[in-house]
This record gives structure tokens, C-alpha cells and sequence, in this order.
């Protein structure tokens, strides 16, 4: 669709993306990774059983890649990110498996040293843009004092950072804004502001949860388009976690579909949406409405996604697969190439 | 987070459904199972708590048969025994474990039936504050508008009286409107009443907050839709989900009752001499503090800090167990 | 198409406004005015009988309190609300009407009393209009329910806790059935729910509609799920209706600014990679909306009459079906050619 509003040009410039990043068919990828996650598991143990909520989960980011990370509610794509920021809520705990920044491994480091991983090197946008912020301190303030917790600054640069920040995240008059508080921005703004504290300390890797699910869809175009922008211009990578599959099209570079706590299929965004390997992906694809399609009945995924205390045995899927057959019942199948995509599906061995 | 919120208290409140002996006993194998009682189970303040509480509510509630003796059956009386001291001290007679009073009662057996008392106004003094307080918070808070602001207003007058001082009022109304002599009969009636309507806002306003919130959920509304009159909607939908913060205070406050009938019996307002509470019982013995028969009043207050300090202590741990922030 | 004669829902110039004045102490110590918020500002449409008329636009737009009206969970401020022909505004509850028109809602984790069993959720609206006396009816009725909205009878005795949002959103579809309505406004349906069971939820509905000639108002911040359902689409911003087409115009030919706007900010699954468009501005405080067209600060096209003088809701010429309220459109400043579907 064209659209004859002009004043938008700036952000509508196609981004120049990644090139490296298509027809990969490789899990290892050939640019040294910013974050690698292995076999990850976190568990939340219950009085009677122990739920996992994430399990052998494995994917990495390049610098200045954007991943997606789809599913629906319960699949574990937030646990897995608050993993990655260490910020699983006891009784949880990572159970298993291993979480590299670079070379080093921030999945086993004592709390102190990874606060000052969270926010240095790795910033954290989530979905409410109200409670992310503290309604009693203004916008500066808070801005200020993650920059100075983090980047050795004095108080006059810190407030002049404060102020390109804001100006970088589009918030006009940022003079005036930077001494309001929180209720006082709308809710678009709001979360501009919580992405300028994202951004703060420069991170390399930014974890983005749902950061757009609370707001209206005009506004929705507005945060992505400046995720976008900012990445490209910081090189910043960005864990990009929704449910959304329309925001993960228009922005990430590679998706991870995740599944009853699995990644069930990943690979490159265009791949996986318009050829997607695993039989849930497509059902996912399929059931989604669109505006372009004809108005005949969605395709539907029968059933729902198992409870964490009820997964099947075998694929986690079988229960709810139009393609299911014996071993899938009997096995777990792990994620084999297929095509340009990794799928984790017994009907992509031959 | 995971969890499954189960219904957390009384989930058969307005099941219809027939209750056969069968369902009785799933019901209760599902009350062990759910995760109050495995709350419970992991507390053990909570379980000592409600252990103390059984022993005083057993030995209150069949103090006529469990009570080595009856002090108020005069006939028993011998006041050739008055003023033993308890086991260990120098005098003490077996039959008295915690010695006699200067009428020769037996303290002990004096505690078990005062606790009976303190207990009775207690747990009804509750049951009426709790009964005004939530009709009038669930029609303040569905109704809204002027009602509100009326209930609420009386409400707020009402609290910046002291308990004591309403008490104070109403056993004074009560003297001078009844009979010398009718007084005595019904002081309980009275003090039921004082501490009832005096505790009633704090019910009104937790029931009423809790309405408020309650009554802009959905469900709410499609009650509405359906066409369900006011107050069947307060009854059926709103009331069992509002009681949750309500038992916690209740809770709480059959302490704060126990210690203001206490208090005012104390004071010499309460419970005739002759029907002694444990209030009673603790300004009797008052007056022999400082000539060494310390026991008449001591075991009587130690009764009394114990039974309330497991009352609250079971209703911190119902608060807590209840929010499923804390958990 | 709609073709009967009388349609089965009328609303007729309908506003409501509510008074969020500070308190009276607070307005007299610190001088504040007294505030009103327009959340529906003159609206007016029907729906047909068998029709699904779909209701779009972002948060504040009034588009919920549009449903709360029409069932009676508010009074109108003014303007007239009909149901088959007859007012039904002003008077208190008619468990006729009560009866015929029924809703759901969009949270399917509130819209259940938690304590109540998911049979006696059901058979609420049954006891209550008496629909059925004995408790072996009631329990058949509610079984039968339960099994068209795709649950098994069994599932009556379990509490709402135990099941999924979708299925939760079935036990509602269920509730609202049990009364036989004609007309069921559906508000944010589906929007709680994740995107395969969205597709269970609508995909039911729209068979409820074909066994049992159900009339809808659908309302939902998604394009692509009003697309999916509607028939016709009306677009509402800050109170207003700005357009109101049949569904197939609205998508490929929309007129108004908003509604141009509304449709480039959807996600387009077919174009990866490609950043939609995005609109500047945020939607204006409802407290203190813009004067005459309320888009006017948002919109390329506005000129002095559009910021003096609020547009009407008027058919486009050569259309009868549409009507759009834009002094642009009306005057012919807005370039047709300029919008072309993808």
C-alpha cells in the first residue's frame, strides 16, 4: 500500500539490512555471535512438580541483528529473555545450559556483577511503558541516574546526554520534557522514554518484550520504525519478543518460533513466513487474518497449547498436528536444516 | 510466572449442586489438597497457633465438664481455701493447680469458664460488626453516588471515636434506659452491641474498596447484561468475592473484640462479677496484685495474651497465605 | 447485503458524556473547571438483521462505551437507541430486550465469576428469565450450550480457572447464547487472545451467525480481524464516526484521512522487512479534543474550514452505501487515485 501522507520520509527510508544474514543455513553463524544461548533450561519448581518453562533452548544474535522471538502466551519466549537479563523471578532458576555475552558466560555470575551486565551491556524494554517507569521521579531523573550508574559521567554530561537521548528517541522539546514526569507522556512517548533508558549506556544488545503490545496501532508503526532506525544507527542487536507475527515481518532480521517452551523452527523472517517447515508455524501462518486475503474461514490450530505441568511426550506438538505420525508421539525431534530454516519435525527426515 | 490461580477459599460458595456424603468427601480431599492448607501445613507459627487456639476454644466451650471445679457453684465453695497459692509455692493444695481466689475459686477453672465469655462477646461482637459493615460497604460501594458518600460519612465520623468511648456510650444508654436490675442480665447483649457497632466501618470500608474494584470487572457487567437486579448481583456475584480481605480482619479483630470486652470489663462496664470474663477475672485480681497473690490476676491475663496473640498470629498467616503477592 | 426493511438495531445522533470534574472541594479550592469527557458525541447506524457491523479505531475512540450503550449498562446523554423499531433508551431494563441482545466481553479472565462453576455461569441468564424451570431442563439446556460453542457438557462442573482463554471466551459465547438472543455485540472478542485461538473464537462465531442468524456489532482495534467478520465497517475516532462503508470499499477505496491511516499502520505479513507506514501524532487528549474536525491535527489534507467547522457524516457522491464525515473528501481536495490497495 502507498499512502499520499507525507512527513514520514525520514523513518521511511528502507533500512539497509544486514546482508549476511540471508540464505544462512547454518546454525553457527560465520560472524563471531553477540549472545549464544545453549540448551537452556529454567525450571520453576511448584510444591508438586517442577514446571519448565524453557527447555534446550538454543539460538544466538549477531551484532546488530534483530531476532524474533514468536509464540503465544505460555510458549516461554519471556522466560527465555528474562534469562538472558538474569532476571528469572525465584523460585525460578535457570536449570541447565549456558548463556555466552561474546566469550564470557553471564548465565552463572553472582547477582552484583549482573546488574552491571543489565543496562551496561544489555538494556531491557518491556511491554507496559507505565510500570516500567517510576511515577514519582521525573523522566531526567531517571534517565540520569542510569547513565551515571553505568557511564563515567559528570552530572552537567549526564543531563546533556539525558537531553540527545531524548532527541534521539523523537520526544519534541526534550528541554521541556526532561523535567515531567512519566504521567504526564502519553503513552507512545512513554515508552520512547523507556527505550532512551534502554539506550542509556550504549548497550550491544537490547531486549525488547512485547514493547509494543499496549499500544494503538498508529502508534505501534511509530516504536518500531525507531527500534529500527536506532539499531541500524548504534548497530545495537535486539531480542525482539511478541506474539505479534506483523511486527516480527517488519522487523526482524531471523525468527525463533517457540513452542511449549522449544524453539520448534528458526531462520531467516521471510523464510519463515512464506515457507514455514514445522506444521505449527504454518497453522500459526495461516490463522492470522489479514486484510489482503479473501474473507473465507481461517485456518485453525485445533486444541490449545499444553499447560507446562501437562506437556506431551514426544513433539510437544502431536497432539494438535494434521501430519502426525508414530514417532512423533514416541520422540523428541530436535532442530534439523530444512531448506534455509532449522525445524524441529520428524517429517523432515528422509 | 506459572502458577495456577486456584480458587483460593470457600470455592463452593454458591454451587447449588446436591451435597451427597461423596461430594462431602471430595470436597474436603480437595480442601487438603489446595494450596491454603498446604500453606497451612508449611507454617508452623500457623500450626501452633491454631493448636493454642483449639485448646483454649475446647477448654472454654466444655469448661462445664472439663473444669476441675465450678467457681460459681457457691455450694463448692470453701473459704477455708481462698488465696492458695498455684503448684510449686510454699502452701499449694493439689486440687488448685493455679491456686484460688480470695473466695476460694479456682483459678483455673475461673480462666476456662471467663474464656468462655470473653470468646462468646468476642465472636458475636464480630459476627455483628461484620454483618453491618459488609451490607453497608457492598451497597456504598455498588451504589456509588450520594449512598456512598452518606455511609461513608457516617462511617468516618464514626471512627474518629474511639471503640471504647462508642462502648462506653452505649453500655451508658443502656444503664439508663433499662432497669436497674435488667442490667445485668443482658450486659452481654450490650457489650455485643457496643463492640459491634463500634468496629463496624473498618469492615464497610475494606468491602466497600473491594466492591469497587470488583464491580468494574467484566463479569460484573455481563450479570448486568443478562439482567440481574442489584442486589442479587451484590449476593451471588460480588459478596464471595469480596470476603477473602474480609476473613482476614475478621480474624484480627476477634482479638481486638476479646481485648476491648477485656478492657471495658475492666473498666467496670462490662460483665457482672458474677458471670466474670476474663476482664473480669484480671481487675478482680487487681487488687491483690501488690499483696502478693499474684495469680488471681496474672494467669488471667496470660490466658488472655496467649489466646490473642494465636488469634493473630493465625490471621497474619491467613493475610499472607491470601495475597498471592507474597506467595 | 442488508435488504430487510427495518433494521434490527438503530442508534439515532447517540452521545454520552461523563462528568470527571474533580472533586467539588478541589474545584473551589484550586480553580479548576469542571470537565466533561464527550466519550460519544453523536453517533448514529444500524445494523440488519443476519448483519455483522464492524466497529474500528484506537483506544479512547468511544467505541466500547458505544456497546455499553446499546446493551444499557449506560443511559444515553442524548439521541435515541431503537431495537426493532422500539426506544429502548429511556426506559429501565425490558427483559425482552434484555433478553435479545447480549454481549461479550474482552477479557475472558474477568468476564467469569471465578467462584462460580462454568454450568451455573451458563445457566444464569436461563434462571434469571426463567427460560427453563426444572434443574434436569436447565442442566440440558446449558449441556446442549456448552457443546455448541464446541466444549463437552462435562465441562459444567469445573471453575472458569481450569480452562484457556479461548475456551473461556467459548464459556461466554455460551453464556450469551443461553438466552437465544437476536443480536450479540462482541467487544475486543478476540483481543485477549493469542492469534490460533483468535482464529477458533472467530471461526465459531461466524458459524453461531450462519446456524443461528445472529446480527453483530463488532468491536476491534484489529483491521484484519474486522475485515475478516464484517459486513460493513464503521471507523470512530475521538467519539465520531468518520466513515461508515460496506467492507470491501472501506478496505480497497477508504475516504477518510483517519481510516487511509487506520490501514497503512496494519502489518503486512506479505512484505518482510518492510517498515509500514507510520503516521506522526498521537491521538489528542478526549478532555480537550481539537476544535472543528477533531483529525485536523493529524491530517495533511486540513484547511481553515476543517479546523473551524466539525464535518458531517454524508454520503459520497456516487455511493450510497458511504458515508464519511470530511470536508476534504466532500469538497473533492482529496486525491482519489491517491490510495491504491496493495
Amino acid at each position: 500500500m502507498t499512502l499520499p501522507i507525507p512527513e514520514v520520509d525520514r523513518l521511511q527510508q528502507r533500512s539497509d539490512r544486514a546482508a549476511p544474514i540471508a540464505g544462512r543455513a547454518t546454525l553457527a553463524n560465520t560472524v563471531a555471535p553477540l549472545l549464544t544461548v545453549e540448551e537452556l533450561r529454567v525450571e520453576f519448581p511448584s510444591r508438586d512438580v517442577t514446571l519448565v518453562a524453557v527447555d534446550g533452548v538454543s539460538f544466538s544474535i549477531t551484532p546488530g541483528e534483530v531476532l524474533g522471538v514468536v509464540g503465544e502466551s505460555g510458549a516461554g519466549k519471556s522466560v527465555t529473555g528474562a534469562a538472558v537479563i538474569g532476571l528469572i523471578d525465584p523460585p525460578g532458576r535457570i536449570a541447565g545450559g549456558r548463556i555466552m555475552l561474546g566469550d564470557r558466560r553471564i548465565d552463572n555470575l553472582p547477582p552484583e556483577a549482573m546488574r552491571r551486565v543489565r543496562g551496561r551491556e544489555i538494556g531491557a524494554v518491556f511491554q507496559d511503558p507505565l510500570t516500567s517507569l517510576n511515577p514519582l521521579y521525573t523522566v531526567g531523573r531517571q534517565l540520569i541516574e542510569t547513565i551515571t550508574t553505568h557511564l563515567d559521567l559528570s552530572p552537567r554530561a549526564a543531563h546533556k546526554r539525558a537531553l540527545e537521548l531524548l532527541a534521539e528517541v523523537g520526544i519534541p522539546a526534550p528541554k521541556r520534557r526532561i523535567d515531567q514526569y512519566p504521567h504526564q507522556f502519553s503513552g507512545g512517548m512513554r515508552q520512547r522514554v523507556v527505550i532512551a533508558l534502554a539506550l542509556a549506556a550504549s548497550p550491544k544488545l537490547i531486549i525488547a518484550d512485547e514493547p509494543t503490545t499496549a499500544l494503538d496501532v498508529s502508534i505501534q508503526a511509530q516504536i518500531i520504525m525507531l527500534l529500527k532506525r536506532l539499531c541500524r544507527d548504534h548497530g545495537t542487536a535486539v531480542m525482539l519478543i511478541t506474539h505479534d507475527m506483523g511486527v516480527i515481518a517488519e522487523t526482524a532480521d531471523r525468527v525463533a518460533v517457540m513452542y511449549a517452551g522449544r524453539i520448534v523452527e528458526i531462520g531467516p523472517v521471510s523464510d519463515v513466513i512464506h515457507r514455514p517447515a514445522h506444521p505449527y508455524t504454518r497453522g500459526l501462518m495461516g490463522s492470522i487474518p489479514s486484510i489482503a486475503a479473501d474473507r473465507e474461514s481461517l485456518a485453525q490450530i485445533d486444541g490449545t497449547m499444553p499447560r507446562l505441568n501437562a506437556i506431551p511426550p514426544g513433539c510437544a506438538f502431536h497432539p494438535r498436528c494434521p501430519h502426525v505420525f508414530d514417532r512423533c508421539r514416541r520422540e523428541r525431534p530436535e532442530l534439523m536444516p530444512v531448506g534455509p530454516t532449522f525445524a524441529a519435525c520428524w517429517l523432515h527426515v528422509h | 510466572m506459572p502458577v495456577d490461580a486456584a480458587p483460593a477459599i470457600a470455592p463452593a460458595v454458591v454451587a447449588p449442586t446436591a451435597a451427597t456424603p461423596a461430594a462431602n468427601m471430595a470436597r474436603l480431599a480437595r480442601g487438603w489438597d489446595s494450596d491454603l492448607a498446604y500453606s497451612f501445613r508449611r507454617s508452623p507459627v500457623a500450626v501452633v497457633s491454631a493448636i493454642v487456639l483449639i485448646i483454649c476454644l475446647g477448654a472454654a466451650l466444655f469448661a462445664p465438664w472439663v473444669a476441675p471445679h465450678n467457681p460459681f457453684d457457691l455450694a463448692t465453695l470453701n473459704l477455708l481455701d481462698a488465696l492458695t497459692p498455684p503448684h510449686g509455692l510454699p502452701g499449694a493444695k493439689p486440687e488448685y493447680l493455679l491456686g484460688t481466689d480470695d473466695q476460694g475459686r479456682d483459678v483455673l477453672s475461673a480462666i476456662m469458664f471467663g474464656a468462655r465469655v470473653s470468646l462468646l462477646v468476642g465472636l458475636a461482637a464480630v459476627v455483628l460488626a461484620m454483618l453491618l459493615g459488609v451490607s453497608l460497604g457492598l451497597i456504598a460501594g455498588y451504589g456509588g453516588g450520594k449512598i456512598d458518600g452518606f455511609i461513608m460519612r457516617v462511617a468516618d465520623v464514626q471512627l474518629s471515636f474511639p471503640a471504647i468511648l462508642i462502648a462506653l456510650l452505649v453500655d451508658g444508654v443502656a444503664r439508663a434506659v433499662l432497669p436497674r436490675d435488667a442490667h445485668g442480665s443482658i450486659a452481654v447483649f450490650v457489650l455485643v452491641l457496643a463492640i459491634g457497632v463500634s468496629n463496624w466501618p473498618q469492615y464497610a470500608r475494606t468491602v466497600r474498596g473491594s466492591t469497587m474494584v470488583e464491580k468494574s470487572k467484566e463479569y460484573i457487567q455481563a450479570a448486568r447484561v443478562i439482567g440481574i437486579r442489584p442486589l442479587g448481583i451484590m449476593w451471588r456475584h460480588l459478596l464471595p468475592n469480596v470476603l477473602g480481605p474480609v476473613l482476614v480482619l475478621a480474624t484480627i479483630n476477634i482479638a481486638t473484640a476479646i481485648l476491648t470486652e477485656a478492657t471495658l470489663s475492666f473498666l467496670g462496664v462490662g460483665v457482672p462479677p458474677t458471670e466474670p470474663s476474663l476482664g473480669t477475672l484480671i481487675r478482680i485480681g487487681n487488687d491483690f496484685l501488690f499483696s502478693g497473690e499474684w495469680w488471681i490476676t496474672i494467669f488471667p491475663g496470660a490466658a488472655l495474651v496467649i489466646m490473642v496473640l494465636a488469634i493473630n498470629l493465625l490471621g497474619d498467616w491467613l493475610r499472607d497465605a491470601l495475597n498471592p503477592k507474597l506467595r | 447485503m442488508p435488504t430487510s426493511a427495518q433494521p434490527l438495531v438503530e442508534l439515532e445522533n447517540v452521545a454520552r458524556y461523563f462528568d470527571v470534574s474533580p472533586p467539588w472541594l478541589n474545584r473551589i479550592l484550586e480553580r479548576q473547571r469542571r470537565q466533561v469527557l464527550k466519550a460519544v458525541d453523536g453517533v448514529s447506524f444500524s445494523v440488519a438483521k443476519g448483519e455483522t457491523l464492524g466497529l474500528v479505531g484506537e483506544s479512547g475512540c468511544g467505541k466500547s462505551t458505544v456497546a455499553r450503550l446499546i446493551v444499557g449498562l449506560y443511559r444515553p446523554t442524548r439521541g435515541e437507541i431503537r431495537f426493532a423499531g422500539r426506544r429502548i433508551d429511556a426506559a429501565g431494563p425490558d427483559p425482552a430486550v434484555r433478553r435479545a441482545m447480549q454481549m461479550i466481553f474482552q477479557d475472558p479472565y474477568a468476564s467469569l465469576n471465578p467462584r462460580w462453576r462454568v454450568a451455573d455461569i451458563v445457566a444464569e441468564p436461563i434462571r434469571a428469565h426463567g427460560l427453563a424451570r426444572s434443574s434436569r431442563d436447565i442442566n440440558a439446556r446449558v449441556g446442549s450450550l456448552l457443546e455448541q460453542v464446541g466444549l463437552a457438557s462435562a465441562d459444567g462442573a469445573k471453575y472458569p480457572h481450569q480452562f484457556s482463554g479461548g475456551q473461556r471466551q467459548r464459556i461466554s459465547i455460551a453464556r450469551a447464547l443461553a438466552t437465544q438472543p437476536a443480536f450479540l455485540i462482541c467487544d475486543e472478542p478476540t483481543s485477549a487472545l493469542d492469534v490460533s485461538v483468535q482464529a477458533q473464537v472467530l471461526n465459531l462465531m461466524r458459524r453461531l451467525q450462519r446456524e443461528l442468524g445472529l446480527s453483530y456489532l463488532f468491536i476491534s482495534h484489529n483491521l484484519a480481524v474486522v475485515h475478516h467478520v464484517a459486513d460493513r465497517v464503521g471507523a470512530m475516532y475521538l467519539g465520531r464516526i468518520v466513515e461508515l462503508a460496506p467492507v470491501n470499499v472501506l478496505f480497497t477505496s477508504p475516504q477518510h484521512p483517519y481510516t487511509r491511516m487506520l490501514l497503512a499502520a496494519v502489518p503486512d505479513l506479505t512484505r518482510t522487512g518492510m517498515p509500514r507506514t507510520a503516521v506522526a501524532g498521537e491521538v489528542p487528549n478526549p478532555l480537550d479534543p481539537p476544535k472543528g474536525c477533531a483529525f485536523h491535527p493529524r491530517c495533511p489534507y486540513a484547511d481553515e474550514r476543517c479546523r473551524r467547522e466539525v464535518p458531517r457524516l454524508k454520503h459520497v457522491a456516487g455511493d450510497a452505501d458511504v458515508t464519511v464525515a470530511c470536508h476534504a473528501v466532500e469538497e473533492g481536495r482529496l486525491a482519489q487515485e491517491a490510495f491504491t490497495a496493495a
